[in-house]
């Protein structure tokens, strides 16, 4: 594999006596585009924290963008792009006040703000929307925007919490689009979503259960090996092992 | 025999300020039947929904809901009316017993006179009797707010993106449940942003920018797609994607699961030359198959009619 940009050894968190990630160990590439995927409250948002350095892991170690999330976490904030679908700009601020806003957080100098701000809107195609409130713009737009501000500072690697929830399968795909873009500019794209085609898209996905990763290859291989169709399939499989009816 | 309208919408319009939220809806759902509303963010599903609740006065137009006015009868409809919003609305404070026995005073009732219809879905929350609906995992909180929507027996159930942020295993699940609950009769009315399960509905419609684009069976809204539609596979997606959007004579090209779909202009696409162009591209291992359009092929090749995608407006 090309050099980790992500390492896990056995890493764990525990909430008293509930073990919300139980020892997972992974590595991911430059440049990849890996989907994690599980069932609500299998553990992700928990590892997705101590990830983005935002919760101490109870034990095993993890280095993400080459720092450690332990002694670390400032260094990796700073190294990382982060776009939620529920959390990730100001509804009251314009396009270009969101630039502004999230730049100088990121501690971009004016000129490069500038000039990066403009670049944007234009690729974007957001010039004459510029100045307009970011709540009267259409969700689609949003989440781009979202998207490329959380690649403002150049990071090594960029998390998608859910990032296309509720728009419809054309705008779906054009996000898409800017991932596979995103990830052939080399910088790594770890993302999670409920859409079982999406994990698909994926160079290599997970599936974690119970805090356990259930499964770790490229959807290809994991059909092969467990013998299904799709992904779907798949995470019926390993998340409910036996039906209710 | 056509069954009686549950809900009846004629040229219903509705406007917040300058932003247009439906524009002349007309709609006819037969009581009984599992109804699917789909469309993204902003296409006007709630303000539908609210409107058939009695929540939210129509600007223009009419809607009837079981036999009565939504306007003039809406004491008589919210009786007869079990409504999921799309947000989480029960009292977070109380337990998920105490939420239940609620909704079922508030409705003059009582848990124990309709548990047959809930037991099911009640039977699984059973363990978290004592705790607090607050701190409920997200499926859980979906499935006590059924329950307190049902409590009542309604006769028209109406669900607002029930799914949405809900894992593939419990989006399941919840739709086996509405499979038993219109068994029962109860006719339902749901919206979804997952084309998946549109399939699983008797009949469903459209929405786009506050318009109806179509009302159909799954198996209707798939017909509308004629042209010939290909699987392509290939092991670099990306460029696979691209090199089919530069081919001359590409109609569309969209990643669909392990592959990408793809529709000619031509009226028969010519394989050999498409594969050529491929291999050009540096696509050697790329591979064509004919295959049959499924329902999220219909509804984008709909939108693309439209010319309207990725431009929804701001706001459910």
């Amino acid at each position: 594999m090309a050099e980790a940009v992500i390492h896990t050894e056995n890493l764990t968190r525990k909430f008293g006596a509930f073990t919300a990630v139980d020892a997972i160990s992974f590595s991911i590439g430059r440049g990849e585009i890996f989907g994690f995927l599980g069932a609500n409250g299998a553990g992700k948002t928990t590892a997705m924290k101590m990830l983005t350095g935002l919760l101490r892991p109870t034990s095993g170690s993890a280095s993400v963008a080459g720092f450690d999330v332990r002694s670390e976490p400032e260094k990796i904030k700073q190294n990382i792009g982060y776009m939620s679908q529920r959390f990730s700009l100001y509804e009251d601020l314009s396009p270009k006040e969101n630039i502004r806003f999230w730049g100088g957080i990121y501690g971009l100098d004016r000129k490069t703000l500038r000039e990066k701000s403009a670049r944007l809107l234009e690729a974007l195609d957001l010039q004459e929307a510029a100045d307009t409130r970011l709540s009267s713009l259409p969700l689609g737009w949003k989440q781009k925007l979202a998207f490329s501000v959380a690649q403002l500072h150049e990071p090594k690697i960029v998390f998608l919490d859910e990032p296309t929830g509720g728009v419809d399968p054309v705008t779906r795909r054009r996000f898409w689009d800017m991932i596979y873009e995103t990830a052939d500019n080399g910088i790594t794209v770890f993302v999670t979503t409920h859409y079982m085609d999406e994990a698909e898209y994926c160079d290599r996905i997970s599936i974690m259960v119970d805090g356990r990763m259930a499964a770790i290859g490229t959807p290809d291989a994991l059909k092969d090996e467990f013998g299904v169709s799709s992904i779907d399939d798949l995470f019926i499989r390993l998340v409910r092992p036996t039906p209710i009816e | 025999m056509i069954a009686p309208s549950a809900v009846r919408i004629a040229e219903v319009g509705k406007s917040f300020g300058a932003v247009k939220a439906l524009g002349r809806v007309d709609l006819d759902i037969p009581q009984g039947e599992l109804f699917g509303c789909i469309g993204a963010d902003g296409a006007g599903k709630t303000t539908l929904f609210r409107i058939i609740c009695t929540l939210l006065l129509p600007d223009r137009g009419r809607a009837e809901v079981l036999g009565f006015d939504s306007v003039s009868d809406f004491r008589e409809i919210r009786r007869r009316l079990g409504y999921m919003p799309g947000r989480f609305s029960l009292y977070q404070d109380l337990s998920v017993e105490e939420n239940l026995r609620f909704f079922a005073a508030v409705f003059g009732t009582t848990v124990g006179e309709n548990y047959d219809l809930i037991k099911d879905i009640y039977s699984q929350l059973e363990p978290f009797r004592e705790r607090r609906a607050g701190k409920l995992s997200g499926g859980m909180k979906q499935k006590l707010a059924l329950c307190c929507a049902l409590v009542h027996r309604p006769e028209l159930l109406v669900l607002d993106e029930p799914t949405t942020g809900v894992d593939a295993v419990s989006r399941r699940e919840f739709w086996q449940m509405l499979k038993r609950l219109k068994a029962e009769g109860i006719t339902i009315l749901v919206s979804t942003p997952y084309m998946d399960e549109a399939v699983l509905c008797d009949r469903i419609a459209f929405l786009q920018k506050g318009s109806v684009l179509g009302v159909d069976t799954p198996c209707g809204i798939t017909g509308l797609f004629t042209r010939p539609l290909y699987a392509v596979r290939a092991r670099q997606k990306y460029r696979l994607i691209t090199a089919l959007r530069r081919y001359p004579h590409a109609a569309s090209a969209y990643a669909f699961g392990g592959s990408v779909h793809y529709s000619d202009k031509r009226p028969a696409a010519d394989l050999r030359d498409l594969l050529a162009w491929l291999d050009a591209s540096g696509l050697e291992d790329a591979g064509i198959t004919q295959i049959e359009p499924g329902i999220e092929d219909a509804f984008m090749a709909l939108m693309e009619l439209q010319g309207e995608t990725g431009t929804e407006g701001a706001d459910g």
